[in-house]
């Protein structure tokens, strides 16, 4: 009763030149340990130290990939070919223009170090990256809090606000004791004080057709946390004529939603409104009211999409917009398509400069 | 260790590989060395191959699917695949670590260094038996007349 395992000719010297061995066991991994256990020399090029199987090592089970099975705990049957499949790969040494993480900042993000799809790499392109968040208000303080805690290297803050009591139920970057503060120093405080390793960049201004550019310039990745139409395509705009990603966040009373806005790859914005609404017809939360949790939800996922356009892990939102019902609790997805015809990102724009709606 | 067999191929494979290398510029290319093994590697024929990495113009990737794929056609025409060959853009035509640590027994790794868009050193390589480092090869760059 046994399965036949098939040995690459890279191998075929740890196993006497056979290039087929036929071993019992009721899993793969039974067949893979009794096939190491009468030959030994195969251990170091199919396990890494801790044991489990090197990356680059495949194993079928007849035509399937075991990781689309049960993995070494895949059971096999007398008569299955067991085929050992290499990948290749490799490249150039990297040339590391990142920062160094000192001890403490590698104990500071060891949670981040141990998961593969962030590692060192990744940590150092957060410290390396420039973020700049439109708002320090209700998206914008999750956002901020969760950039800095990720280590985000240098965090960018557009706003000319001050602290107000009424912020305070959803607005958790701020607090009592800076009540009457400007926004930004508020905001600067606590960002500190949670990661003293990030570097503020304060921009206090109202952001305008005037300097939005210069400003956005100055960056790797724009995230709007806005509550207001005219900053909102003021941000798109200059993001598409930069060229840079947007991410982008809404809320209102108990809904929000989020995309990655990104005319190279995507759409923008405007392919989906292109031009605002007449002003007034849509209420701001001031009017409207908004859940306080709310912001916390979209803000926090504003900042997933950006680290992981940062660390290049995963599918980034961009194309598709993501809407929450925090009542229903619920998320749907809509997939956005690229409008030709938009008037700033499409085949013939008309919009070359920004406008202040 | 590394038993001492020549990698054997013509001056226009070696010019093949370059000018992949060349093409695929600033990323890096990849493809299979095909042909027979005995005294020496004798290959035959080059297989361009997809660079499934796509995310970093430093890094190549075969994968399994591609490879097998690759591999039974090959066994059709009484071929076996020997080794790979690589580019590295404005890198030298010396593995890395990044190389090393992926790299499997046996096979040759031909690397040619990219320069600014112009091909430079090509050298083969092999990893050791204890997986410490990978060893240049000889190779045997012959003129077909």
């Amino acid at each position: 009763m046994s399965v036949t395992v098939s040995i690459p000719t890279p191998l075929r010297s740890f196993t006497a030149g056979q290039d087929s061995i036929e071993l019992a066991g009721d899993t793969v991994g039974q067949v893979l340990d009794g096939l190491m256990a009468t030959h030994a020399g195969l251990k170091r090029h199919l396990l890494q130290d801790d044991g489990r199987l090197r990356n680059f090592v495949n194993l079928y089970l007849n035509d399937t990939d075991i990781r689309h099975l049960e993995s070494t705990a895949t059971p096999v049957r007398p008569g299955d070919v067991l085929t050992i499949v290499p990948s290749i790969a490799g490249g150039a040494p990297v040339t590391q223009t990142e920062p160094q993480l000192s001890h403490a900042e590698v104990l500071r993000y060891s949670r981040h170090l141990l998961l593969p799809e962030v590692g060192i790499g990744g940590q150092r392109k957060l410290k390396a990256a420039r973020v700049l968040t439109i708002g320090a208000g209700g998206l914008g303080s999750p956002l901020s809090l969760y950039l800095a805690a990720a280590g985000v290297g240098t965090i960018g803050i557009v706003d000319f606000d001050a602290v107000d009591l009424t912020n305070l139920q959803r607005q958790i970057v701020h607090g009592t004791s800076t009540l009457g503060r400007p926004k930004l120093e508020s905001a600067e405080a606590r960002l500190a004080d949670l990661n003293p390793n990030v570097r503020i960049e304060k921009h206090e201004t109202r952001l305008s057709s005037q300097n939005a550019m210069e400003i956005l310039r100055e960056y790797d990745i724009v995230v709007d946390g806005t509550d207001n139409f005219p900053t909102r395509y003021l941000v798109n705009d200059a993001c598409v004529l930069l060229g840079k990603p947007n991410v982008y966040g809404s809320i209102f009373r108990f809904e929000g939603q989020a995309s990655v806005f990104y005319a190279k790859q995507g759409p923008c914005y405007r392919c989906l409104y292109s031009e605002p609404p007449p002003p007034g017809l849509v209420p701001s939360c001031a009017e409207g009211g908004v859940l306080g949790v709310l912001p916390g939800i979209i803000g926090s996922i504003q900042a997933l999409e950006t680290i992981k356009w940062i660390i290049g892990a995963g599918d980034s939102l961009i194309g598709r917009l993501v809407l929450f019902d925090a009542l229903k609790l619920r998320f749907r997805e809509l997939q956005l398509r690229k409008d030709p015809a938009c008037p700033i990102c499409g085949d013939t724009p008309s919009i070359h400069d920004l406008i202040d709606y | 260790m590394g038993s001492e067999v020549t990698l054997r191929l013509s001056d226009a494979m070696a010019d093949e590989i370059r000018r992949h290398g060349e093409l695929a510029y600033p990323a890096e290319c990849c493809g299979v060395l095909a042909g027979r093994a005995g005294e020496t590697k004798e290959v035959v024929r080059l297989v361009p191959m997809h660079n499934r990495r796509t995310d970093d113009p430093h890094r190549y990737l075969i994968a399994p699917d591609d490879l097998r794929r690759t591999i039974s056609e090959l066994r059709g025409c009484e071929l076996e695949v020997l080794g790979y060959y690589h580019s590295h853009p404005d890198h030298p035509a010396a593995p890395s670590g990044f190389d090393t640590e992926h790299a499997w027994p046996w096979y040759s790794y031909i690397i040619v260094g990219v320069d600014r868009g112009r091909a430079a050193e090509l050298a083969s390589w092999v990893l050791e038996d204890d997986r410490s480092a990978m060893s240049r090869e000889s190779l045997e760059v012959f003129s077909e007349v």
